[in-house]
Parts: structure tokens; sequence; C-alpha cells
């Protein structure tokens, strides 16, 4: 047996390989990413994997390799569900035939993420199976067995792992043998195409399975209930169960447990065992009271004289994590136990720690060359998903609304379209650019709204770790691919001003993004230079002391973290900076100059 | 069971550390859970990983440790250190990098936080304090990207996790390219000196 520590996201891909997974698809988005990149990084050799350009392209093709008969698995992050949800709802309905997991990560706190949404929630929704591991070792088994169910009824299935699971390492043995991936062959079928009529008998038949498949889950390991002492039990499911024996022991408790790996269709018949007796349930989950929120019902629909606490009735937090604290708390307070809470001393005052723009970021030349030709004009900056979200915080104050991949762009418009004395800015990555902002710089152009585009081309998709994408001319098999040029592609949908420049060239850059304003319509710069984690940094720059007069101008208007304080000067600390070079084209007596 | 607690900056490789840590107590025989911060925090932001060993998988549940649980607190920044200070065991050991790294907000406001003061409530509040000169080991082994591995051999070297510094340099030895081997273990070997220096205090 070969033991190794993997990372809940390296063990589920370990299990998908297992499993004979011979398609992968999907979009990079904490906390999901290595799934797929690891994948790709212990391909046997006989599976294909790619990024696609966004989570909806992905999950297409992992649909057209199940209708093939071959197993699927597509990776995004929970908020790229909303955006994949228009195939899987119907997918729902038309069902595969080789087995197909949709792995959508759920990010409670949120730690990266625009929502705390709840995939198990989604499954309630689109009428589909989830699993939901409770630690890395689990999810490697779990998900082979998602890929059995997925055969076993025709159907595509969820697969959740959230955040602490996902990046959570654990030694985890990797046992058996490797079932090889089908032979892939498409049989046409009128089954295949949705329609009304093949709607409303899909309808009848998942109404039909629900039951089949919830007394399935019954007696599924992953649906656990542990007999204990008392008319008290505690219900959990997810990483909060991990927290929950934690707390238990801890504590020195002793009552019944319900552990729920599944809950969608409810395994009704375990819960109602695990009910049977009890006066009183807490419900310690995550996101939202999906456990609870069957429990209650079950208990309504069978009139037991349960009582059951959780997120709805505030004995667990509504909002952001559990923790083993908050949980050892309430099953105290349920259990009425009583324990010394950790009385810490008062430290000194911490200073705040935001994340910023690392040292060296081309972005943060590109935010402050917009926001020099910008001055004195009234305008308005959409930001958008990624790493340059970071461009809102001071000193660039550059990013005045985000909402989802590729919003920014369209947003914009809306806003030139309400306030017409505005001007406005849409910031994109090149990632996001391919991925959501074709469509919205073609609402403008054929709506002939005003706006200027603001492409930041690091190369990458750096935020989540550097993935390629269509404009790297590189893909997840390893080939060298054509790359999809971002200017040509602007060009051709009809932008008449197409401007691409170094924002570490200050000067130019401010005075192409000034060009760039002049003209009607939509029109577009391109800041091309590279993220500082895929090339090599240049040699750091030093403050001359005897030049620099203590100004602080470098500090206040680009606030690269390799700038410190030195008394009333300023120094670089060599470690942090790259040699970008944007402070010395700042600093108005040229007292900062790269190292001989 | 074993608890480790290491805290620092986005970019300053806890992650790394800790990966090596639970390495190393599996090739010793043992079970061993970690959970890292991964995501915008990288960005320079707070970051912390928490390293649990244990028998079984039984014995660490959670991928976090409980407040109060962790036997050794590595502290990459002095600030970070304070404040995952909570985490740490009574009786616990802390290794604790010196150099602190001033969040761009303080730069902003004109007022560096004041890193000494951190150092000194470290020494108030714990009495098995390992200080680690991570700047003048990175000086002299000529890479400011070995300070985590300066931090590990201190740790291996205070004995709190039960691993020895010949086992993390072995896990090192497994995991590294060969042309960044000697300066690492040049790094570790000055960072368990750090701790001797330290005890003969
Ligand atoms: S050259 Fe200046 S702006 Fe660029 S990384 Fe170094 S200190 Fe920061
Ligand atoms: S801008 Fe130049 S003169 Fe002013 S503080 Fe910075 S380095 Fe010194």
């Amino acid at each position: 047996m070969a033991k190794e520590l993997l990372m809940g996201n390296q063990a589920i891909a370990a299990g998908a390989i297992r499993a004979g997974v011979g398609v992968v698809a999907g979009y990079p988005g904490t906390p999901s990413t290595e799934t797929l990149e690891t994948v790709a990084a212990r391909n046997p050799g006989d599976i294909y994997v790619e990024w696609s350009t966004n989570e909806k392209a992905a999950l297409e093709v992992a649909a057209g390799a199940a209708l093939s008969g071959v197993r699927s698995l597509v990776t995004m992050k929970q908020v790229g569900l909303n955006v994949a949800s228009d195939p899987l709802m119907s997918l729902a309905y038309i069902g595969v035939k080789g087995g197909m997991v949709v792995l959508a990560a759920d990010d409670p706190g949120p730690i990266s993420s625009q929502t705390e949404q709840d995939t198990r929630q989604f499954a309630e929704f689109a009428n589909l199976p989830v699993f939901d591991p409770s630690s890395p070792e689990e999810a490697y088994r779990m998900i082979q067995d998602a890929f059995e169910y997925s055969e076993k009824y025709g159907t595509p299935v969820l697969f959740r792992p959230t955040t602490r699971v996902c990046h959570g390492c654990a030694s985890i043995d990797l046992d058996g043998q490797r079932k090889k991936p089908a032979a892939g062959n498409f049989e046409k079928d009128p089954k295949w195409v949705i329609f009304p009529k093949l709607s409303f008998q899909s309808h009848l038949k998942i109404n039909a399975r629900q039951p089949v498949l919830a007394e399935d889950f019954s007696g599924y390991w992953g649906n656990v209930l542990t007999p204990g002492s008392g008319k008290k039990g505690i219900a959990a499911g997810g990483v909060s169960w991990a927290y929950l024996k934690e707390a238990i022991s801890l504590l020195g408790a002793d009552c019944r447990l319900l552990k729920i790996g599944t809950s969608n269709p409810f395994p009704e018949r375990l819960a109602l065992e695990f009910l049977d007796g009890l006066d009183e349930v807490l419900v310690v989950e995550e996101l939202s009271p999906v456990i609870e929120r069957a429990l209650v019902h079950l208990a309504g629909r069978k009139h037991l004289p349960v009582e059951i606490f959780g997120r709805q009735t505030g004995h667990i937090t509504g909002a952001g994590e559990n923790t083993v604290e908050s949980v050892k708390k309430a099953v105290a307070e349920f259990l009425e136990i009583s324990f010394e809470e950790t009385a810490a001393a008062e430290p000194p005052a911490l200073p705040v720690r935001p994340p910023v723009l690392c040292a060296g970021c081309p972005h943060r030349a590109s935010f402050y060359a917009v926001k020099q030709a910008a001055k004195g004009v009234k305008s308005v900056f959409c930001g958008d998903i990624g790493c340059y979200t970071l461009g809102n915080a001071m000193p660039l104050d550059m990013v005045d609304t985000c909402l989802c991949m590729g919003a920014g762009i369209t947003m914009a418009q809306g806003i030139r379209r309400a306030a017409p004395d505005t001007k406005t800015f849409a910031f994109v990555g090149d990632s996001t650019f391919f991925a959501s902002g074709i469509t919205g710089v073609v609402n403008a152009v054929y709506n002939e709204t005003d706006m200027t585009l603001i492409v930041l081309d690091n190369s990458t998709t750096a935020m989540t770790g550097h993935q390629p994408h269509p404009g790297t001319g590189k893909t997840m098999m390893g080939e060298v691919t054509e790359k999809i040029s971002i200017p040509k592609v602007l060009e051709a949908v009809g932008v008449k001003k197409v401007l691409t420049v170094n924002p570490l060239q200050l000067d130019q850059a401010i005075a192409a993004v000034r060009e760039a304003m002049a003209e009607k319509g939509v029109s577009a710069v391109i800041f091309q230079s590279p993220c500082i984690a895929v090339v090599k940094p240049d040699r750091p720059v030093r403050v001359d002391t005897d030049k620099c007069v203590g100004c602080r101008k470098c500090i206040r208007e680009i606030g690269c973290p390799a700038l410190e304080l030195d008394g009333k000067k300023v120094r670089v600390e060599p470690s942090a900076c790259t040699g970008c070079g944007l402070c010395t084209q700042i600093c108005p007596v040229s007292a900062i100059e790269k190292e001989e | 069971m074993k608890n480790c607690i290491l805290a620092g900056v986005g970019g300053q490789g806890t992650v790394l550390a800790s990966k090596l840590i639970a390495q190393t107590a599996m090739e010793a025989g043992k079970f061993a859970r970690t959970a890292e911060t991964i995501g915008m925090a990288q960005r320079g932001g707070s970051v912390v990983s928490h390293v649990r060993i244990g028998q079984t998988a039984e014995d660490v549940s959670s991928p976090m440790l409980p407040l109060g649980s962790a036997d050794l607190l590595i502290g990459f920044e002095p600030a970070e250190a304070v404040r995952t200070l909570p985490y740490l065991k009574k009786g616990g050991a802390a290794v604790v990098s010196v150099k602190g790294v001033q969040p761009v907000t303080a730069t902003l406001s004109g007022k560096s936080y004041d890193v000494s003061a951190m150092l000194s409530y470290l020494r108030e509040q714990v009495p098995n304090l390992v200080e680690v000169d991570t700047e003048a080991i990175c000086e002299a082994c000529g890479s400011s990207k070995v300070a985590n591995v300066a931090l590990l051999g201190a740790a291996a070297a205070c004995g709190a996790l039960g691993l020895t510094v010949k086992e993390v340099e072995a896990a090192l030895e497994r995991r590294l390219p060969a042309k960044f081997l000697d300066m690492n273990r040049k790094a570790l070997a000055q960072g368990a000196e750090a701790y001797q220096g330290a005890n003969l205090k």
C-alpha cells in the first residue's frame, strides 16, 4: 500500500483516476483548482484533460464524453456552478451513460469567494444526488463511489467538498487496482435530444428514482449513525463532522450522532432511526441549513415530538465557518456540559494585514497609468475577478465595482447609460476576458456604448495559481497551440481603437490611455506585462539616501509592499523588490535607481 | 498527538514548511493532517498552516487545531506569531523569526508597526521561545528564500514535535532539486544552531 500526504483536491484527483475517468474538464477557481491539475500531473496517459474557457464549456465537454459512455469529471468552484447551471439543469433531465461527476467546491467563510452559496441546495434544486466528504481521505473513497452511483442511476452526480477538505492534507492509502477508462462510442438515440415531452417523462422518472436512491443512501457508508446515551442527538455533515468529533472527544461527551455524507436525496430511513426516541437534536453544518431542514421536514411529516436546533434557530452561526471552538461551545450548551474557555492575555495592537498586489505586479502600474490619465475626468472604474480586484486597496483605489466574472465590462455600459456624463472604464484580466468578457465587448460595440476597456494581460491565470488559458498558447495536455490574440479578437468584433502597451513604461502607458479615452464608442488598451510569478525577477532597485528628500510620494502613489519607511526616508526591501522600475518613474528627485 | 501551527505572511513559504513537517512525520510512521491558507491571502495577507500528527486518523479529526493545543508555534513574522499565540498550549514552544514585515497599510499611514513590542510580548508570554535571525541566515546562505527552512531547523532542534533535524534533512533531500540542497542544508543547520544559542542564554 502506498501512503501519501495528499491535499483533498489531490486525493479527489487520485480517486477519479482510479475510478477510470477518461475526460476531465474544468475552469480554475479556489478552492477547486488543484483537482484538475493533479489529474494532469498524474495522468497515466489515457485521460484527456483540459482547462476550458469557462465552467459552462467545461460541463458541456464532460457531458459529451459521458453521453459517449466515458466517465467524465468537471471541476469548478461554487460560483462556477452558476455559470454552468444552464447545461446542468437540462442534463439532469437527459441523464448520462458514462458516470459523470460535477465537482463544485464550496467556500464557507467565504475565504476566497464572492458568495456563501451551498451546492447541496443546488442538488435539491436540480434533483441531483450530492456527495459531501468530511475529510481528504473520505473524499478519495467518495469520488469513486460518485462515479458508480452516477452510472448506476444514469444521472450526473454533484460532488461538493469545502475549502478545509480541498486544502487540507492527510496521509492517504492509495490502494488497489485502477480501472481503465472506457472506449467512447456515441450511440445515436432520441433520448439525447431534450424536448418538452421528454422532459415531462424524465421528470416522472426522476421523481420515482429519488426514494430508491434515498433508500440506497440510507445504507451508504458515508452516512453513519453512531449510538450514544440520552435523549439528545447531534447531526453533522461535511467538515463540521470532523469538528464535531473533536469537540465531543474534548468534552468527553456521549450522545447519539448522525453523519450525513449525501444530503440529497436525504437518507430518510437512517435519519428516522436517528430521530427515534430523541427529544432534542442539534444540527452542525456550514453554509445553508440543509440537513437541519431535512430533519425538520421529516419530523413534521412523521409527527415526531423532537425539537431541532441549528443554523435556523441561531444555535450554530448563520454565516462563515464553524471551528472546533464554535462547535465545542454549541455542543457544551446543548448537552449542558460546563467547560473552561481558554482566556488569552491581551496582546499588543496587531497590524492589519489585508492581501495586496505583489511587489512588482504589473497591474499596479496599469492601474496607476489609468488613474493618472483619468485625473480630473468624472470616471467610474469597473473591476472584475482576479488578482486585480486587489486594485481596490489604497493607495490605488481603482476598483469601484466587482460583481462576478466578466461583469465589469457590461456594468460599465449600464453605468454610462444611466449617467451619461460619466466616463467608464472596465478592467479585465486575460483569463477572464476569454471566460466571459468577449460577449460583453460585443454588446458594447453593437449598442454603440462609449467605454474604455483595459485588458490586464499578464499571460496567465494568476489568482488561482498560474493556469494556462486560450491566450497563453499552452494546453493542459502539454501541447503548444495557436495563441488567441486579444487585440485581434477586439478588432474582429469591431473595436475601432485597440492599443497595446507595456504598463511599466509609465509615460507611454498614460499616453495610450489618454488616446483611447478620447475615442467615441468602444476603445481598448491592452497592458501587456507578465505576472512576476512566471518570469525571473530583475535586480532590485535601491534608494539613494542622500538624494531621497523623504517626501514619500513613492509610497503614497503606488504602495508597493517592497517600499518601507526608514526613519524619515524610504528604503527598498531587496528580498521583495522585483526591479519593475515603477517607483523610479515616480520619485520626483530620481532617488530610486537600479542597483549596478 | 502533536499539534503545530505556522503563521506568516503570504509568500513566505509556510505551505512548504508545513508539508515538510507532515511528510517527515509520515516517514516516521505517523498519521499527519494539515490545513492551509490558499487563495487571496497568499498575496501578502496573514496566512496560517495547521499541522497535526497522530498515530491514526482518529486521533486528529479536525484539520485545524483547537485553540490552546499547539505544542509548537512557528512564527515567520513576529506580529503573525502574536496573532496566532492563542493556539499555543501552556508550556508550548515557539520558534519565531525576528524580522518584521511591514504591511502596506502601516507604511501608508506613515507609522511602521513596532516589531520590538511584539517580540517583548512573545518573550513575556512564552518561556520556551527561540528567536531566529532569519535575515542573517538568509544572507549567510545567499538566498532570501531559505528562511522557512532555517525556522524548520530550529523547530526540529527544539524537539517539540518529536522530529529530529536529521529526519527533516532527509525529507528535504527527497523533495528539493539537487541544486538547492546545499543552501537549504546550511539554512537548516544554522536554524538548529539558533536553538542551541537560545538554550545557552
Ligand atoms: S522597483 Fe519599486 S515598485 Fe517595482 S518592485 Fe521594486 S520597489 Fe516595488
Ligand atoms: S519618492 Fe523619492 S524622494 Fe520621495 S520618499 Fe520616495 S524615494 Fe524618497
